[in-house]
């Protein structure tokens, strides 16, 4: 599958080539990204604190450890994403190819629909990042560059004032709330520590996580759209 | 002591190089008390005496132990009852009218032999790999020298229930052999006897899964949900951790 | 003819005598030689890894898929061994008295003491290749008791004992395939075996996907492929259980012993209609808790088990057998069953059947110790039947089940034909005339781990290895033999199905040599198979090809060798004038009058044995489709135990 032949015999060649380890890496990125997620949330609420305090976030990101702080975690991130999107694009393939032939009355006994459409969810999450980060980090719209600088508060309330955009966050939040649904609740049982005792606590536990991130993120564009929040 | 008139749709396939098909036939006047599989002997019955070639499927201890009974109903391998293989399903099960849609446990790692028998040797190597315990005929000491905890054996029994009717994989949206591997190894895994290989074990097992070509578990558990032995995917949170531990203990030493 | 080839010497010390006396043949050298093992059950999977990691070079054949799944896979009692954890009494001696008193004095006595002996090795074995025998709290194995036994010597793994031994025996095979020392074909049926100069060297087979006819060709041939159950159709063999591979053997010159020495077990789900392929047994372990009994009255049948009283229930095992209860051997017990239906006493639709009743162990210990004990056969039954087995008593009824006959074998497990040893359920050797439970899983694994390893030495050193290969012309022939035969099946394109004939032969073979036998019902039967089977040679149907999977093919091939088998068995039962164990002969009961139910020493309606004339083992020679076999007779000696009346009262 490799071109790198010398080093196939590698621990962690090894480990990544196989099932099991490519999982294991998906539900550790996995961790960092639900991780950065809760923060990013906590981040994002601010907004209702007012525009002195979501601003002042913004800039204590910006300057945190002079200015590096930003990098590392976005260098953190990018890579982490990146591994997590190889990792799943690539155990879906195989997967499509091991169920190569579908059955002619395919029924379905207790799959979540969330965890079917794992791979439509990321996607969409990733189309979704691209755009965000244009949006916002790159800031390829001269408005919201401008008012990036000075006043990220009103960078996020003008960029959610449009409704196209506003529309594309929730669909692509809500299809984060589904990965997570059943994402979350995954990592325990790559990682080995999921049991049967625990599996209705750990369900829970992700079906509260997904639909909090949902609820958080989701309220900034609807408080924006629908009851007119900073305008 | 009702008697049913149902509709079978049915793979027909007649060899590995065929396409195959689905054909349908009619089942008329099949007792509620016969098993699935008698109700195929009846409906082979009346092929045979029309003249045509009898519906193939594998079959033989026909008391839900030797797994070697494998169709799909209606989309769910066994069937749909919980904890019977489709050997032990019986046509009380069914209603009077229904049309019933008869496959074969499909993947692409178990090649179709004839209509809805198929290949499943991959399991077999999974075992030769290394799903086994190293020990010569003679070489064995007195049974009671070792006791085992009791929770241990118990769950070690849980394990080996498995009967490696491949359902698992055959339910499995991505075919992965998660449930039958992970229920393999842990049997072995879990007692003290099992111990000294366990690394090379849980390595050489996994490692042969994934080169027959399985697809990899994405812990949605229609494995465990189609189990006709129940064995649960507990077990494949424990391979999972095995796993961990055996490459990192490879890794290192 | 027959030499039992039985060592000289006081019969505790025969086994190691005999092992120190054989030849052994240097490791170096077992590497030349060639075995084929016939089948991959408990007898045949053991002996295949076993010798395997001896060094020979070992191939295995089964018709599964898989090794895994061959029938041993279906016992659920468990297995025999004379530990003595238990501290009751138990020893080698004890074991081997059982076994020789439950075969009704009618098996070899060395045989059954060997047996004894190395029972305690096989439950080390497994449990050190990780078996998971069930357990007490203190982290030791636990025990049960089981039919024909006062003391618990049996190791069991819930219900699943023949599963999970044979998962061991199939794991130690896997390690043998993965480093070379056993090529396994599954889904390769044995069509016929060759021999050269008098002496098997080979097989033909049959792959069951592509068709195609091979030879395979070896130093000495190991036969292990189950019992024949399936000779009455309904049993509780898997389907695919035949006597093909035997009675092939037979036919090239091995003696068939003791062909009507048939067990019926008494608990087994009763038959519910014509459609039936198969029954299921209900595993004997039941009876030591569940109660066996009918109505007292007939009138009382027709009732819901619940509205009959007490005292109108006849526990007719307590009643008959006090000391052994519901624990009586299987021969007695199916026997018991059947006299209550005759009687006309008998429950359920079709008046076949007795209830095994639950209710008072459950009043007693509680419902949830019951569900720990059986939980999974309770489960069983009412998959099957639809019925709730902790409410309403289950009904049962004796079906055929294992079978003591076999190809006869001398203390080595050779048969008259050099070269060709046979293991397990197919040969004749230790049960006799009536099996004990738990004793076939024990015998196969003996065979298979501690028998054959050393005895197959002492044929192999007499022989050059490799001195003869499928190129000989007996090779040729035999295979031309077996197109021929395949290519006859399917021309023959009657109107008949196979399974329409092999109906007809079970029914027969149930109602005139089944639980019960007589000369009228022998004779009549003997002039009726041949008919079935002439009938069968022309109009059979059997649509395809042979160069595919077929179905049809596979099962004819079968049922045509069961259609000459049926001749022998009934042959046996008629020549048998005497009642012992699994063979009952109304004619030869004990009645009101014999002197010895007089003497309080049985009952009437007893099997009679005739020690005087019968204490042999009958093994045929084949002499030709529909001619009468030849007779040999293995005179019984017994010098350990004295010959005795069966008793359980
Ligand atoms: C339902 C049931 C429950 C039982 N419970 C118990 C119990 O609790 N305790 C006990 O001691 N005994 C029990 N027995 C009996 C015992 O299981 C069997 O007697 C024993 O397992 C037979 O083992 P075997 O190795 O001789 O044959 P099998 O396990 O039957 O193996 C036969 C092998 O031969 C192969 N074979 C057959 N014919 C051919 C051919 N022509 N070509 C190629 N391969 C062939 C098959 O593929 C298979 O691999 C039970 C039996 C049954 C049916
Ligand atoms: C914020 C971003 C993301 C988060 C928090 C996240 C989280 C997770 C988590 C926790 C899992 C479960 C891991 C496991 O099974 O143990 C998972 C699985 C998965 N993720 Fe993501 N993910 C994110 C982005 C993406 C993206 C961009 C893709 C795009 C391809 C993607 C595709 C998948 C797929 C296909 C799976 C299923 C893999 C499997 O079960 O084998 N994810 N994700
Ligand atoms: S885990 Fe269950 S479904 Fe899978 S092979 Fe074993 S018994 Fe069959
Ligand atoms: S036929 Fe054996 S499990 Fe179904």
């Amino acid at each position: 599958m490799s071109a790198l032949s010398c080093c196939n015999n590698s621990a962690p060649f090894r480990f990544w080539n196989s099932s099991i380890g490519k999982k294991i890496i998906v539900a550790l990125t996995g961790i960092i990204l639900v991780g950065y997620l809760a923060g990013h949330l906590v981040g994002n609420l601010l907004i209702f604190q007012g525009e002195h305090a979501f601003n002042e976030y913004a800039h204590f990101l910006q300057t945190m450890l002079h200015g590096y702080g930003v990098w590392i975690a976005r260098i953190v991130l990018l890579g982490t994403l990146v591994l997590h999107v190889v990792a799943t694009i690539q155990l879906t393939l195989a997967n499509r190819i091991a169920r190569n032939i579908q059955y002619q009355c395919p029924d379905t006994v207790t799959a979540t629909v969330s965890s079917r459409m794992m791979i439509w969810s990321g996607s969409t999450i990733l189309a979704f990042i691209v755009f965000h980060i244009l949006h916002y980090t790159v800031r390829v719209s001269p408005t919201l560059a401008e008012l990036g600088e000075n006043n990220p508060h009103a960078m996020v309330i003008t960029g959610f004032s449009n409704v196209l955009v506003s529309l594309f966050y929730i669909v692509a939040i809500s299809l984060l709330c589904s990965h997570l649904s059943h994402g979350v609740g995954s990592i325990f049982q790559t990682l080995g520590l999921r049991s049967h005792k625990t599996a209705l606590a750990i369900d829970l536990l992700s079906r509260a996580y997904a639909l909090a991130i949902w609820l958080g993120f989701i309220s900034i564009p609807v408080a924006i759209m629908v009851f007119g929040f900073g305008k | 002591m009702a008697n049913l008139n149902l509709t079978l749709k049915v793979w027909r396939q007649l060899n590995a190089d065929d396409h195959g098909r689905i054909e349908t036939y009619e089942a008329k006047n099949i007792p509620n008390e016969a098993s699935f599989l008698e109700m195929l002997d009846i409906v082979n019955e009346r092929i045979l005496v029309d003249g045509g070639e009898p519906i193939h499927f594998d079959h033989d201890c026909r008391e839900g132990i030797c797994g070697m009974c494998s169709l799909t109903i209606n989309g769910i391998p066994h069937g749909k009852d919980k904890g019977v293989t489709v050997c032990q399903l019986h046509m009380r099960s069914f209603k009077d009218g229904d049309t019933i849609w008869i496959e074969p446990f499909r993947s692409r790692v178990f090649p179709i032999l004839r209509d809805l028998m198929v290949d499943r040797t991959a399991f077999d190597r999974i075992i030769e790999a290394g799903g086994y315990i190293d020990i010569r005929t003679g070489a064995a000491q007195d049974a009671n020298n070792l006791p085992v905890e009791k929770d241990k054996a118990e769950a070690a029994f849980e394990a080996a229930a498995c009967i490696g009717c491949a359902a698992c994989v055959a339910a499995c949206k991505n075919s992965s052999a998660m449930l039958f591997v992970s229920a393999k190894a842990a049997h072995l895994n879990y007692l003290p006897q099992g111990a000294p290989e366990k690394q090379k074990r849980t390595l050489a097992m996994v490692r042969q899964m994934d080169a027959e070509g399985f697809g990899n578990c994405t812990n949605q558990y229609e494995c465990e949900a189609v189990c006709p032995k129940e064995i649960s995917a507990d077990n494949i949170a424990k391979l999972n951790r095995d796993y961990v531990i055996s490459s990192a203990k490879e890794a290192v030493g | 003819m027959l030499n039992s080839n039985i060592p000289s010497g006081p019969i505790e010390q025969k086994w190691t005598k005999h092992k120190f006396e054989s030849k052994l043949i240097n490791p170096a050298n077992k590497r030349k030689y060639k075995i084929i093992v016939v089948g991959s059950g408990l007898a045949g999977g053991s002996a295949a890894s076993t010798l395997a990691e001896l060094g020979y070079q070992v191939s295995c054949f089964c018709y599964q898929d898989s090794p895994r799944r061959a029938h041993s896979i279906a016992a659920q009692g468990g297995i025999n061994a004379a530990k003595n954890y238990r501290n009751d009494g138990d020893s080698v001696q004890r074991l081997f008295y059982d076994t020789v008193k439950g075969g009704d004095f009618r098996s070899r006595e060395a045989n059954v003491y060997r047996l004894a002996e190395v029972s305690n090795a096989i439950i080390d074995q497994a449990t050190a290749q990780g078996v998971p025998f069930a357990r007490e709290y203190g982290g030791l194995l636990d025990n049960r008791s089981f039919g024909g036994a006062q003391v618990s010597r049996t190791f069991y793994a819930r219900g699943q004992t023949g599963q999970q031994l044979l998962i061991g025996v199939y794991q130690s095979l896997a390690k043998e395939i993965s480093r070379g020392g056993v090529t396994m074909h599954s889904r390769t049926e044995m069509l016929d075996l060759v021999t050269v100069d008098g002496h098997a060297k080979g097989i033909v087979v049959r792959d069951m996907v592509t068709g195609e006819i091979s030879s395979h060709a070896a130093d000495a041939v190991i036969l292990a492929t189950g019992g024949y159950g399936n000779a009455f159709f309904l049993s509780t063999n898997a389907m695919g259980c035949n006597v093909m591979a035997a009675f092939r053997a037979h036919k090239r010159g091995a003696c068939f012993a003791n062909p009507c020495y048939t067990q019926i077990h008494p608990t087994c789900i009763p038959v519910s209609g014509e459609y039936q392929s198969k029954l299921t047994l209900m595993s004997e372990s039941l009876r030591n808790d569940g109660r066996i009994w009918v109505p007292k009255n007939a009138a009382d049948c027709g009732k819901k088990p619940s509205d009959i009283p007490e005292e109108d229930r006849d526990y007719y095992l307590e009643r008959k057998y006090p000391a052994f209860g519901n624990l009586a051997p299987r021969d007695i017990a199916s026997r018991a069953a059947k006299e209550a239906c005759d009687d006309g006493r008998g429950i359920g639709p079709s008046g076949l059947g007795v209830y095994l009743d639950f209710r008072d162990p459950i009043a007693r210990l509680g419902e949830d110790t019951i569900r720990a004990r059986y939980g999974n056969l309770f489960q069983m039954y009412e998959k099957i039947t639809g019925e709730n087995p902790y409410t309403s008593p289950m009904r049962i009824y004796p079906a055929v089940h294992y079978t003591m006959g076999g190809l006869w074998v001398d203390y080595n497990l050779m048969s008259n034909l050099p070269g060709l040893h046979v293991l397990g359920e197919a040969n004749f050797s230790d049960h006799g005339a009536n099996r004990l439970g738990a004793s076939a899983l024990m015998q196969g694994l003996a065979d298979g781990y501690f028998v054959i390893p050393a005895t197959i030495a002492p044929y192999l050193a007499s022989q050059t290895p490799g001195s003869v290969t499928t190129d000989a012309p007996e090779f040729k022939k035999v295979e031309e033999e077996v197109r021929e035969r395949v290519g006859q099946l399917i021309d023959i394109t009657g109107s008949r199905t196979v399974d329409s004939f092999h109906r007809e032969l079970g029914h027969l073979l149930w109602d005139k040599c089944g639980m019960a036998r007589d000369k009228a019902g022998l004779k009549e039967a003997l002039k009726l198979i041949p008919k079935i089977r002439e009938q069968f040679w022309k109009d059979v149907r059997i649509p395809g090809s042979g160069n595919n999977v077929n179905a049809e093919l596979e099962k004819a091939g079968r049922v045509a060798d069961f259609l000459e088998f049926a001749e022998l068995l009934c042959h046996d039962a008629h020549d048998r004038e005497e009642s012992c164990g699994g063979h009952f002969r109304s004619e030869h009961q004990f009645t009101d009058k014999s002197p010895e139910v007089k003497a309080g020493k049985t009952q009437p309606g007893e099997a009679k044995r005739n020690d005087e004339k019968f204490s042999y083992v009958a093994a045929w020679e084949f002499k030709g489709v529909g001619k009468k076999p030849k007779l040999h007779k293995e005179a019984l000696k017994y010098e350990a135990v004295k010959q005795a009346i069966r008793s359980y009262a």
